[in-house]
């Protein structure tokens, strides 16, 4: 499931605000981009723009889930845009240097761009926009005729979650899930559907809605404008198999 | 987090701020808690800003004295590069460095320096801080230049006979340059 959904997590950050440090050292009117580097062998750097979104919500954090960053998240500090794709939230943060225009680093061009079909490229294209999946059950799971609760996660770059809406007849008709409380913004929120399987084969799909008003998509319509090599931010609607031996698996509709 | 991890978190908080304050005018001096915050930490010495301030611009800005050739690159390439990206850049295993033109719009794309990147000074920049993968940071300016010119020049970039410094770098105009359009979404129709 995290290799279909892209490494997605959540977790309770302690830090300082970008804004605040930004402040202190005393920001320039022209200043728009921010560059950060990390003290990993490789000097991993991004850009970020300097949004009020952004100035209002990144933080340099020094804890996670009430613990000091563990090595591997980035240990002493890290860089954290929330909704942003993961790459941007720079681990071993080392540096931060302010500028007028993008810094065209490596991870930012030749990476964590996506191709379209005519050959051209998307840039910095940020925000990750609402997604969602069932994650019980799900791919490599084995279910038994009767009672199930669906339960999933929906999250979205631009805000809150607003509905979640699920299928268990691959598309036919949909219901509206439970959210679970809290339902914050930027932030996975868990839904879930009781439901009962009759022991035949059917697909299950779930699909989310924020509080701009966006849709997550369909695979079908995010292809159509977007073609096949894009994956770095894919998040169309994802579809899971029963065969009517209650096995599940993840399939293309 | 116990006591002296809280301690150093601050203090690695304390060294960023004065890095950030490093060159830059004070327009307040206090934060929340009214701990002034030019009193934190100390003011990083230009020596040591120096020492990680190693990002390229895209214009140019950042590179250092220096220049290489095509020959030398091909040497250094060969020595220090080949045996992760192939000896002509275009066999991998890892990136394909090489090849790739009029891809891009296919049913099977190849993104590779020529074909795919929009700035030469990008790949200054990249090959300076982060590889070869075993030894970042080990070339020299000098090397980082000529492995630049050689891999421009296996892509059709540059002739033979380019030097690649300062001056030349960021005139070099990539195959992609204009090949990246900024976020456009929502770009997919609502269902």
């Amino acid at each position: 499931m995290q290799e279909l959904h892209g490494l997605t997590s959540t977790s309770e950050w302690t830090g300082v605000k970008l804004a605040t440090l930004l402040e202190a050292a005393g920001l320039k009117p022209e200043s728009a981009w921010v560059l950060a580097e990390g003290s990993d062998a490789a000097g991993l750097t991004r850009s970020v723009p300097l949004t009020a979104e952004v100035l209002s919500e990144a933080m340099v954090c020094y804890g996670q889930n009430g613990e000091a960053l563990r090595p591997e998240q980035g240990y002493p500090i890290r860089l954290l845009v929330p909704g942003f794709e993961g790459n941007i939230n720079v681990k071993w943060l080392r540096r931060l240097k302010v500028g007028t225009a993008p810094f065209m680093t490596r991870w930012e061009t030749s990476k964590y761009t996506d191709l379209m079909p005519d050959g051209t490229a998307y840039q910095f294209t940020l925000v990750m926009e609402a997604k969602s999946v069932i994650t019980s059950p799900s791919g490599r799971q084995q279910i038994r005729p009767g009672f199930h609760e669906i339960r999933g996660l929906a999250w979205s770059g631009r805000g809150r979650i607003v509905r979640v809406e699920v299928t268990v007849d691959g598309g036919h008709s949909w219901r509206t899930a439970d959210l679970q409380e809290p339902v914050l913004s930027k932030c996975h929120t868990r839904f879930r559907l009781p439901w009962t399987w009759n022991g035949q084969e059917t697909i299950l799909q779930s699909r989310c809605i924020d509080d701009t008003g966006y849709r997550q998509p369909s695979r079908e319509a995010l292809i159509k404008v977007r073609g096949v090599e894009s994956s770095y931010h894919y998040h169309a609607i994802q579809s899971w198999k029963i065969e009517r031996d209650g096995r599940l698996r993840n399939i293309h509709l | 987090m116990d006591a002296s991890e809280t301690s150093i978190c601050k203090r690695l908080a304390m060294s960023l701020i004065a890095a950030l304050m490093a060159g830059c005018v004070l327009q307040k001096g206090r934060g929340e808690d009214g701990v002034a915050v030019r009193d934190l930490g100390h003011q990083a010495a230009v020596e040591e800003i120096n020492l990680w301030n190693i990002d390229i611009g895209p214009n140019g800005e950042g590179l250092p004295p220096g220049r290489g050739t095509v020959p030398q690159g091909a040497t250094i390439y060969a020595a220090k590069c080949a045996k992760c990206h192939g000896p002509s850049g275009t066999e991998g295993p890892m990136d394909r460095l090489v090849g790739g033109r009029q891809t891009l719009a296919t049913a099977s794309p190849l993104k590779t320096v020529g074909s795919y990147w929009p700035y030469a000074t990008t790949l200054y920049d990249y090959i300076h801080r982060a590889m070869p993968l075993d030894a970042p940071q080990s070339l020299t300016a000098e090397e980082v230049y000529a492995v630049t010119a050689w891999l421009l020049h296996q892509n059709g970039i540059v002739a033979e006979d380019a030097v690649m410094d300062a001056r030349t770098l960021p005139a070099v105009e990539m195959p992609n340059r204009h090949g990246f359009v900024p976020d456009p979404r929502p770009d997919v129709p609502s269902p």
